[in-house]
């Protein structure tokens, strides 16, 4: 994919001019024009353009929020009211931030989850696969930082609960853990202090998250995209152009999309939220029940699974890692799960799993619920760790078709145009 | 021939001032950024102000048995309990195999002191048990200090967070938490009077 060669050619006299300088036009048009697209993806393959234009809805509204936001333990709380009642127009900035988050998360675990059921992340897509996964955990570390910005008593306990699973490291090294914890505080409990940082660096991992994105659109044009086959582009037959076809595709999906974020803006801005938090922190109260938002659930769900501090904040945070190493723990020839039977519903099972967990980690820790919490956290671990590895050798897949054009157009219809090599 | 034979013997040469110059630069440059790395990491520990926050004295005259306080030093919340006869019978009673964490968590205490009542509470004074109200799992305020406040299993505290129930010595019977309720260094200034700090 990276070979392929750009059709730009520049109509202008200042086209020219600049493209003998600085081809940025020329890199572009290569990238998100021509850049050969496999004719076969479904709306699956729209999520990351979704992804991308959360991205940009994410870092405007919240360079606005801050131009009106304080960021001091004797401010905040009021502020973000200040936001949401006085400033022009601030309801909506506001609104498109919060659920913005939420909108982020669900299309990023639609994107993972299309990854790992059509085996994105074999080679040679191991990069772009590993780069997702730091991608994930960025985004993680910015949500919860912005979570913490509106100083109510969510975010003040769920700040409080969060930085807390650093000082488990006291158990190995006796010491260790409180100095990490109180360094992340900037003194002896989550305080003003705390939450100016928490401002800082909320503002800053957007940048990096946007460089990481580069990275893995990068990535990704090297290796080419992967599609429902699994196979690999092999003559111009098996692609489009990615403009139109695929960036309206995208643009068609992102309309659907935004017809449920709009719904959440302007009628249910505060459903995914927790009323707790317009209760102002105070430090000397905690909240009956304590629940991050949902898209943290499932794994809140395993660090209560774990009746040991150490090994839950151990599993927690594996549950997560673990993803860096698919690549080399699913022994599969065949990338897609569509052509593998055994497979498919182990799949299916890993992802009742993980809606359940999300279910689990809503509910108080006790009962029956840390019992199911523990069946469904055994099971998270056990298919990546056992599952994968054992099925990808015993399974007999199902035949592959010979190229993407032939799934597309059936049998007989491919050959005709198979001949032309790609580029050409 | 002659020339394959200066090349091998160059690279078996004696270093030059060349060499000394690369490594030497490079030292200085390594040396010099990580030392520079430091003062950025440094800037987030507690700052002057917050150590200097000194020590908090409370009057212990109004509660009577059977209630509870929380006052607040270094930022966190500090329970003082003036248990009942039976809470205080409850605590002695526990025996040490009992108890998940031996240690008793008293910082006028060394780690090793087992985690008695006796130690977890000063001679003289044990109806009085003065312990950080912060739950040692993840950090929340376990329940108990309100009368109608529930206390768990052990009739002292009980965080609702993560399930953790604490005796009425605050000791840890059962639940996620992996240590004892922390004894802060305090001692009595006067019968009814304790400095905190």
């Amino acid at each position: 994919m990276a070979n392929h060669e750009s059709t730009y050619r520049p109509t202008s006299s200042i086209g020219r001019w600049m493209d003998a300088r600085l081809p940025v036009a020329r890199i572009m048009h290569a990238q998100f024009v021509d850049f050969p697209t496999p004719r076969n993806i479904n709306y699956l393959w729209t999520t990351g353009g979704l992804l991308t234009f959360f991205l940009g809805v994410q870092i405007a509204t919240g360079v606005v929020l801050a131009m009106h936001y304080a960021p001091t333990a004797a401010d905040a709380f009021n502020t973000v009211e200040h936001i949401r009642r006085d400033v022009n127009y601030g309801w909506l900035m506001r609104n498109l931030h919060a659920v913005g988050a939420s909108m982020f998360f669900l299309a990023v675990y639609i994107h993972i989850a299309r990854g790992l059921y059509y085996g994105s992340y074999k080679a040679p897509r191991e990069v772009l696969w590993i780069i997702g996964v730091v991608i994930l955990l960025l985004m993680m570390a910015t949500a919860f930082m912005g979570y913490s910005l509106p100083w109510g008593q969510m975010s003040f306990w769920a700040v409080t609960v969060i930085t807390n699973l650093f000082s488990s490291i006291d158990s190995i090294i006796p010491g260790l853990g409180t100095r990490i914890v109180q360094w992340l505080w900037g003194g002896f409990s989550v305080s003003g202090t705390t939450l100016t940082r928490f401002f800082s660096l909320h503002y800053l991992l957007p940048f990096v998250i946007a460089g990481a994105v580069g990275l893995h659109i990068w990535a990704l044009h090297v290796a080419g995209q992967n599609n429902p086959t699994g196979l690999e582009i092999k003559t111009t037959s098996d692609s489009v152009p990615m403009s139109p076809y695929a960036v309206m595709k995208d643009i068609f999906a992102l309309s659907v999309f935004g017809l449920l974020f709009a719904w959440f803006v302007f009628f249910l801005p505060d459903y995914l939220g927790h009323p707790d938090n317009y209760i102002e922190a105070n430090p000397l109260s905690t909240p009956p029940h304590i629940v991050p938002e949902w898209y943290f659930l499932p794994y809140y769900a395993i660090l209560r699974a774990i009746p040991n501090k150490l090994l839950g904040v151990i599993a927690m945070f594996s549950s997560i890692l673990l993803l860096v190493f698919i690549p080399w723990l699913d022994t599969s020839r065949v990338r897609s799960a569509k052509y593998r039977p055994v497979y498919k519903w182990f799949f299916w099972l890993f992802i009742i799993s993980v809606v359940a967990l999300g279910y689990l980690g809503s509910k108080p820790p006790e009962g029956a619920y840390v019992i199911w919490a523990r069946v469904f956290t055994a099971y998270y671990f056990l298919h990546f760790l056992v599952i994968m590895p054992i099925v990808g050798v015993t399974e007999n897949p199902a035949p592959l078709p010979r190229s993407i054009s032939e799934s597309v157009l059936g049998k007989g219809a491919a050959p005709a145009r198979a001949a032309a090599p790609l580029g050409r | 021939m002659q020339r394959e034979a200066d090349l091998a013997s160059h690279s078996a040469e004696e270093p030059t001032r060349r060499d000394f110059i690369v490594i030497a630069a490079q030292a200085f440059a390594g040396v010099g950024a990580a030392l520079a790395l430091w003062p950025f990491i440094h800037q987030m520990n507690p700052d002057a102000s917050t150590q200097a926050l000194a020590s908090t004295e409370v009057d212990l005259s109004p509660i009577k048995e059977g209630q509870a306080i929380t006052v607040v030093w270094r930022g966190k919340p500090v329970f003082i309990r003036n248990r009942t006869p039976e809470e205080i019978k409850k605590a002695v009673d526990v025996k040490l195999s009992d108890l998940s964490d031996g240690s008793a968590r008293n910082d006028d205490l060394p780690e090793r002191a087992p985690a008695t009542d006796a130690n977890r509470t000063k001679k003289g004074h044990e109806n009085w048990i003065i312990l950080v109200g912060i739950c040692t799992h993840l950090g929340c305020i376990p329940k108990g200090q309100g009368l109608s406040d529930a206390r768990g299993d052990f009739g002292g505290w009980f965080c609702p967070c993560h399930g953790s129930h604490y005796d009425t010595a605050g000791r840890i019977r059962k639940g996620p938490a992996p240590r004892n309720l922390e004894v802060p260094p305090y001692a009595f200034t006067s019968d009814t009077k304790i400095k905190i700090g």
